[in-house]
């Protein structure tokens, strides 16, 4: 009677033992190359050459001059990224927010056809317009603008997507109407409550629209020609250029200060990131 | 006293008013001119009057029978997300079920999730140069690795051989998204109503029958999001590729958006080849999800909307046959 509850305990602990191993070894693989890259930032290049350390050294100031001698100018690149993200991250929350309540606030003759149509198109790879968008924003003279980067964030199907499914499960139409016996326009009404009220939606989805428009490299790639335009993925693929051919301790610290900034926020709102992750996955 | 109720469902289409004409000006209005350029002769720098083809589609002819670099791009596409993705799903479904496996009772999921995800926020582009620099010949961090452990003798050029290269491509996605994938599909199971389990471990199920037989079916909408957003992410697959090796060595990591790239952008200006390319995928991306969308349709639900008409018609007709009575 006592063997079998016995050989089922150990059976479990063996297996847990192997989780604990894989899941150790993948939190490892995840860490290590951002590791070696922060530590070769601080390694000079016969340091990095003779091989690996995962201690780090200190020609961190050397690497540094290197870096911005040539026509790396990381300050330039978080600017315009910052200047990028930030206002295509404003214009997707708030007007993805807006559809949204479209959506569901108001009982309209289009709303089902519209809704679908908004499932089609999150279905479109965005090269599929990339070259007529080219040509377009060149007859418009807006290459090495931010506009045509900043601008159609205003149309995002997948987010306006999760916030109607927030919307849905969350807004009650009585504050609504309340609202509108109170006097309010349905604008301010929008404004005024309903925004406030989505906060936790907006949120994790600007952690993303940030994120996705941090990281793009196509589009700013095409439009920005002029240096003092570049985004830090256009900056970052320098790096990869003959300039910087031998100089390994300033590559690694290039990247590095470019993945800084994001690691940092990362940390500070990694329960909120993930948190919306599995928000967004989850979906009726 | 009640005024009448006033009619405010024209507010519906004056909120989703932005909406549509971002749309219209920056997404539709670009991609039929993108259909139409890929119809055209256009290409060099200066844009001329657009000119259609005597053959409309002799781009798309040319780029399917004559173009062994696009055809090359195609395939190597396909390979790369099928290579990254397969690992990606088995890995992320692996580590589901252990997390949200409550009679194991894994700690430190929450830091482990973190770390996992950890990759995916990190810049795409910085991730590729990375891991260039890594696998560097001949002395790079990853050769001394390997040559401290004593895998090998001699420093291994590991970007020159197509092998290598297209498996690190796919290592790097791999990397990247198997933990968002993960986390994704957590979320997905806690949304499962824990009646369903309980009444499984009443029932004496093991743990594989839970998860093959209610995990895995209650999970299907996740999926079908998953396997689509990254089917998509998989087409349009860039930065990694570009920046890694930008398609060497000898194009065996091109992909379509490198060459639609490489052909309008990198100074050929052969902006109806790209248009024409675009359009390819374009289609291949429809057609795809739309196989996706009928292979995993909820089989259940319409049979239950058939089950259901067949009763209200039984209903029908019971009811007809009492009047007639």
């Amino acid at each position: 009677m006592e063997k079998a509850p016995r050989s089922e305990v150990v059976g479990r602990r063996i297996s847990k033992t192997i989780i604990y191993i894989v899941c150790i070894f993948l939190a490892i693989l995840s860490i290590l190359p951002f590791w070696i890259m922060f530590v070769n930032a601080t390694r000079s290049t016969p340091e990095i050459q003779s091989g690996l350390s995962l201690l780090p050294s200190t020609h961190l100031m050397s690497n540094l001059h290197v870096l911005l001698d040539k026509s790396f100018d990381p300050l330039r690149g978080f600017l315009n990224s910052f200047i990028i993200s930030t206002s295509a991250t404003i214009c997707t929350v708030y007007f993805s927010s807006l559809t949204a309540y479209g959506l569901v606030a108001y009982n309209w003759k289009m709303r089902q056809p519209f809704f679908t149509f908004i499932m089609c198109v999150m279905m479109v790879p965005y090269q599929a317009s990339a070259i007529g968008f080219y040509q377009f924003m060149y007859k418009l003279h807006w290459t090495n603008s931010f506009w045509p980067l900043i601008l159609p964030a205003i149309a995002a199907p997948a987010v306006v997507f999760f916030m109607r499914q927030y919307l849905l499960a969350t807004l009650s139409l009585e504050i609504v109407e309340a609202a509108r016996v109170d006097g309010s326009g349905e604008f301010s009404t929008f404004n005024r409550i309903i925004f406030p009220l989505m906060m936790p939606a907006v949120a994790t989805q600007a952690i993303f629209a940030f994120v996705g428009n941090w990281n793009n490299l196509f589009m700013p790639l095409i439009l920005l020609t002029q240096k003092d335009k570049y985004t830090m993925p256009i900056m970052v693929s320098l790096l990869r250029g003959d300039i910087y051919k031998t100089e390994f301790g300033s590559i690694y610290l290039g990247l590095a200060l470019t993945a800084l900034p994001l690691f940092v926020v990362y940390f500070l709102l990694s329960r909120y990131i993930i948190a919306g992750v599995a928000l967004g996955g989850v979906k009726e | 006293m009640r005024r009448k109720g006033v009619n405010y469902s024209k507010y519906g289409y004056i909120f989703t008013l932005p909406f549509v004409l971002a749309f219209l000006i920056f997404s539709l209005y670009p991609i039929l001119y993108t259909a139409v350029i890929g119809f055209t002769d256009m290409k060099g720098l200066i844009p001329k009057p657009i000119h259609i083809l005597d053959n409309p589609f002799q781009n798309f002819k040319d780029l399917l029978f004559d173009n062994p670099s696009f055809r090359k791009s195609l395939i190597n596409t396909g390979l790369l997300w099928i290579t990254n993705f397969i690992p990606q799903i088995v890995l992320a479904l692996l580590l589901t079920a252990w997390f949200t496996n409550r009679r194991l009772n894994i700690k430190g999921q929450g830091a482990f999730k973190v770390l996992l995800y950890m990759p995916n926020i990190i810049t795409a582009s910085t991730i590729a140069v990375l891991f260039s620099s890594l696998f560097a010949y001949p002395m790079g961090p990853v050769n001394s690795l390997f040559q401290m452990l004593g895998w090998s003798d001699a420093p291994i050029y590991f970007l020159q051989d197509k092998t290598t290269a297209r498996g690190i491509v796919s290592f790097i996605q791999f990397w990247m998204w198997y933990g968002n994938t993960m986390i994704v599909l957590v979320a997905g199971v806690m949304g499962i109503n824990p009646a369903l389990f309980e009444s499984a471990a009443i029932d004496g199920a093991n743990a594989f029958q839970t998860f093959f037989r209610i995990t895995l079916p209650s999970l299907r909408t996740i999926l079908l999001y998953t396997l689509i957003t990254s089917m998509i992410g998989g087409l349009t697959m860039f930065d990694i590729p570009q920046l890694f090796l930008a398609g060497g060595p000898d194009d065996s990591t091109l992909t379509t958006s490198m060459f639609i790239y490489g052909q309008a952008f990198k100074g050929s200006y052969m902006y109806n080849r790209a248009a024409a390319a675009s359009m390819i995928m374009f289609i291949i991306a429809a057609v795809l999800s739309g196989i996706l969308f009928y292979l995993m349709r909820d089989r259940d639900a319409a049979k239950l909307r058939k089950a259901q008409k067949n009763i209200y018609k039984s209903e029908k007709a019971a009811k007809a046959a009492a009047r007639e009575v």
